[in-house]
């Protein structure tokens, strides 16, 4: 294991924040790994950490194969982590949406920029990341229609699901988009938490993110097959919305299968705790992402359902 | 007459309401121009802007023609706590355009109001730059829609008419979204955020009614009107800082300055000494100039416009 600096930003009155990378291996720059790019992404870090520390016990046992590089950088947000701010800086600039980055730009595109250079030559690209909207996911990867993605290879994680997003102009700036224009072939790896730690599907991350690299000739490494993934495009998928706003108690979790009219969830009245709403399953289906604060407001998504195909 | 553009029930006892002021007055349905603001929660140069345009309208009726919409306040949320993008959310509104009609709550809010504007003969987007750095008042096409859209936004009394080469990302903006629907929209641009100078609001406001005038919307006197600098990408100097530290500006803001004059510099509060001199490298305006006193390496320091003649 070699830790290398990555990118460094001053502050006037903090540290340094640098940004590590971990090196396994020598030779061509086979696979690159991201964490935590916002400041909340902190189930995404403690999967990076534990990738950290398993190949570099997979390295003492000289289980990565011959002229294969790999590139772990567990975190990039560090600022952002410490005082709980998913973006960077007073500007509150998303990191994830700055990429290429320009040398030029300003601090984000820098940092962006930085990173990016650093990056963009391997051949795969994995983001552990989390969505813009908050709740929990099947955990799945998630590529972007560029006309490269290949979602065969996307398979090989042993993940249940392969979501295919159609890139909207605010996508173009993210890491996922901008490794697969330099043909790095890049996937987003999404498990079911963000801001707090959950250590099963921590360990199911590790385990594809390993079964990967296993499967593409990078590291030796046993592993269990996993799931076949079913591959799904993202405007397929049927969303739920409430029609009031209140206190939201879900009552199916990511993962569960549902029937047609069965029970979703109620929306209470915050003031006089009766249900004001109860949302219902417009169709059978697999719940593949759940709201889970507690509040929402009328016309928020509530689910979105992959629609049961019956064989 | 105030109305109501959209409403939707957030979770605990109140309603997200976007209003507008109708302004009607002969032949109401001839022209209609659409004055919108507050997209941006932490900017309120706008709030002159709508306030006085309202105010001259209603004390010179007999002048007017057509339909006049003010929209002050597209992101009530955000201005409520000064918040640049949607509370909460995270994201800025002005990166959400066109929207979805049967998307998530704020996806519906930006469906809403591109619904409301359709049909009108302009629209004017007005910005009040953000809290970190103070511009003249100028208007900003993107280079897409430049030859449609210079003759008028010449007519605004701007100090400068910016012509901006469009980043990807610039696809989501309202005026873009507008101009796609084939409404002539223009971003006007002027201030810093969080205050407001009544100067520049009242320059702006002159040039609205010169422009309703040429519209064959307004019959009664206009200001004296001055016509803008025209400008392109290759005319702006960006200066930024190579340094973190304090920025203490030397010059002051809309001041014409000379190669090698001084800007400012980037001191340390902590050492009691100069970190770095800020040197023009060109001649020319400066139209943009720092307010916020934290800088990094990245941050914009000013903006000079070169190419033109000094006074
Ligand atoms: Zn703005």
């Amino acid at each position: 294991m070699h830790k290398e600096e990555i990118y460094t930003v001053k502050s006037p009155y903090r540290e340094d924040m640098t940004i590590w990378g971990y090196r396994f291996g020598k030779g061509e720059p086979a696979a690159c790994i991201l964490g935590s790019v916002r400041g909340n992404e902190m189930q995404q870090m403690y999967i990076c950490s534990q990738l950290v520390r398993a190949l570099k016990e997979l390295e003492a046992n000289g289980c990565i194969n011959a002229n294969k590089r790999i590139m772990v950088i567990p975190v990039i947000n560090g600022m952002g982590l410490n005082v709980s701010k998913r973006f960077f800086g007073v500007e509150d600039m998303d990191i994830n949406r700055g990429f290429p980055g320009k040398v030029n730009g300003d601090t984000t595109d820098r940092i962006a920029h930085g990173i990016f250079e650093k990056i963009k030559e391997y051949t795969y690209g994995i983001q552990l990341t989390s969505f813009y909207m908050s709740g929990e996911f099947v955990p799945h990867v998630r590529m972007m229609e560029t006309g490269y993605q290949n979602t065969s290879l996307a398979n090989l994680f042993g993940l249940p699901y392969v979501v295919v997003r159609k890139p909207s102009p605010l996508d173009t700036k993210t890491l996922n988009y901008n490794w697969q224009n330099e043909m790095t072939a890049a996937f987003s790896v999404y498990t079911n938490k963000n801001d707090t730690i959950d250590e099963e599907s921590a360990r199911q991350a590790v385990a594809a993110v390993l079964r990967f690299l296993t499967r593409m000739g990078i590291i030796r490494y046993e592993s269990h097959s996993g799931y076949i993934s079913h591959v799904i495009m993202e405007h397929d998928l049927t969303d739920v919305h409430v029609e009031m706003g209140g206190i939201f108690k879900g009552l199916v979790k990511p993962g569960e299968d549902v029937r047609y009219g069965e029970l979703l969830a109620e929306v209470i009245d915050p003031y006089e705790g009766f249900i004001r709403e109860t949302i219902t399953a417009p169709t059978d289906g697999i719940v593949f992402f759940a709201h889970t604060e507690p509040l929402v407001a009328q016309g928020d998504i509530a689910y979105r359902l992959i629609h049961r195909l019956h064989l | 007459m105030i109305e109501e553009v959209f409403s939707v029930e957030l979770p605990v006892g109140e309603k997200l309401v976007i209003k507008k002021n109708r302004l009607t007055g002969k032949e109401p349905f001839s022209k209609r121009l659409a004055i919108v603001t507050g997209i941006h929660g932490d900017e309120f140069e706008g709030q002159y802007i709508c306030y006085e345009v309202a105010r001259r309208i209603m004390g010179g009726i007999e002048y007017f023609n057509g339909t006049v919409d003010l929209y002050p306040a597209l992101n009530p949320l955000g201005l409520d706590i000064a918040d640049r993008k949607i509370p909460k959310l995270n994201m800025d509104l002005n990166r959400m355009f066109p929207g979805k009609k049967n998307g998530t709550t704020m996806e519906r809010v930006a469906a809403a109001i591109i619904d409301d504007i359709s049909g009108a003969d302009m629209c004017l987007d007005v910005h009040a730059s953000n809290i970190f750095v103070k511009e003249i008042p100028q208007v900003r096409v993107s280079e897409e829609f430049a030859d449609k859209l210079l003759p008028y936004a010449k007519l605004l009394n701007t100090d400068m008419v910016w012509t901006n080469a469009s980043a990807t990302v610039h696809e989501s903006t309202l005026t873009h979204s507008m101009n796609m629907l084939g409404v002539p929209s223009m971003v006007v641009e002027m201030g810093v955020g969080t205050r407001i100078d009544r100067g520049y609001g009242s320059q702006v406001v002159d040039g609205i009614f010169h422009l309703m005038k040429e519209m064959g919307m307004w019959d009664g006197s206009v200001g004296e009107i001055q016509y803008p600098a025209i400008s392109t990408d290759g005319e702006v100097e960006f200066i930024r800082s190579r340094i973190t530290g304090v920025f203490l500006p030397t010059i002051e803001h809309n001041h014409y300055v000379t190669k090698g004059d001084k800007l400012g510099e980037i001191v340390s509060p902590l050492e009691g000494r100069i970190l770095e001199e800020i040197i023009a490298e060109k001649s020319g305006l400066v139209f943009t100039l720092r307010e916020y006193p934290f800088v990094r390496e990245g941050s914009l320091l000013a903006r000079i416009l070169t190419g033109i003649g000094e006074e």
